[in-house]
């Protein structure tokens, strides 16, 4: 696997996101910085990690989303290249209209900073086929703006179409709003675009890979995607 | 020439930051505060004296930055 980590001015995610990746895939990922106009030849996937590009101004993600790496990253989605945005860099999809919707603040106005159960809602995708569906994991999340929100056509599409990939629930896969930390819209932590090939969750599934850290349970995602590359290669 | 565009959040569209405002005018003692919703404005200087270019400018720019129009309405004003 080639992947490509774009880095943004206030990102401050991307050393752990180079790390999992190293630590998943057996290769390093080229790190490239925002100001650069294509990706590295054979990019087989874009991350983009989280933290607070531009210091949130504005709007979260929306500088970063006019970034000229932005038009490359929309060059290679076009052509059906995969894509990850977690946390910042799922705001920065929606800015860049790669993903609809957006992220509001949440409903209880305090930034979240803990672990969440999630259950996965299908495993037939190259972002989940590393889990079974209706499966629970538990991954952090560090966010004050991750309530997420479309209008009602929108989220007709995304659930008719089955593009909800992680809900926010309780430990035993329950959707519930006690469970649901930031609001979100029908408990939606992460959506996939109509081709399949773009990604946004609010959660850290990087920061759960590495038995020393306590868990797990996020090298699913990043296995299922050295399978699908893998497979294609 | 100086213009200004107010970007407000659509009808709708939950406003958490505006409902805490909105308790707090209450919490002051200001009473008769029915509703808060909050906003931005860009106050901004545009080369030239063509306002019709001005407010065209300005509408592009709300359109591809200052507003996200999912969840936002805008007003451009060329004030001259």
């Amino acid at each position: 696997m080639k992947a490509a980590v774009l880095v943004f001015p206030g990102i401050n995610r991307e050393r752990d996101m180079a790390r999992t990746l190293r630590l998943t895939t057996g290769r390093a990922p080229a790190m490239v910085w925002h100001a650069e106009t294509a990706l590295p030849a054979g990019t087989d996937l874009v991350v983009i990690p989280g933290g607070f590009s531009y210091g949130d101004y504005l709007r979260c993600g929306a500088i970063a989303a006019r970034s000229p790496i932005m038009d490359a990253v929309r060059d290679y989605a076009g052509k059906g290249g995969l894509v990850l945005g977690v946390c910042n860099g799922f705001q920065i999809l929606c800015e860049s209209d790669l993903l609809p919707g957006v992220l509001m603040r949440n409903e209880n106005l305090r930034f979240i900073c803990r672990d969440v159960y999630l259950r996965v809602e299908r495993s037939d995708t190259p972002f989940t086929r590393g889990y079974n569906a209706g499966q629970v994991i538990r991954v952090p999340v560090a966010h004050g703006e991750g309530n997420y929100i479309a209008d009602g056509e929108t989220i007709a599409h995304l659930e008719g179409e089955g593009r909800v990939l992680f809900r926010y629930s309780s430990p035993d896969g329950m959707i519930d709003p006690n469970w649901n930390h930031n609001g979100a819209i029908n408990a939606i932590a992460g959506i996939v675009n109509e081709r399949g090939n773009v990604f946004g969750m609010m959660p850290h599934p990087e920061n759960h890979v590495e038995a020393a850290i306590g868990r797990t349970d996020g090298r699913g995602l990043f296995a299922g995607l050295v399978d699908t590359l893998g497979k294609a290669a | 020439m100086k213009a200004r565009v107010t970007v407000t959040l659509k009808s709708g569209i939950l406003d958490p930051q505006g409902k805490a405002i909105e308790g707090a005018l209450r919490s002051l003692g200001l009473a008769g505060v029915s509703s808060v919703r909050q906003g931005k404005v860009f106050d901004i200087e545009i080369e030239g004296g063509d306002r019709a270019k001005a407010e065209a400018l300005l509408k592009q720019a709300a359109d591809k930055l200052l507003a996200n129009t999912v969840i936002e309405n805008y007003r451009v004003d060329v004030l001259g």
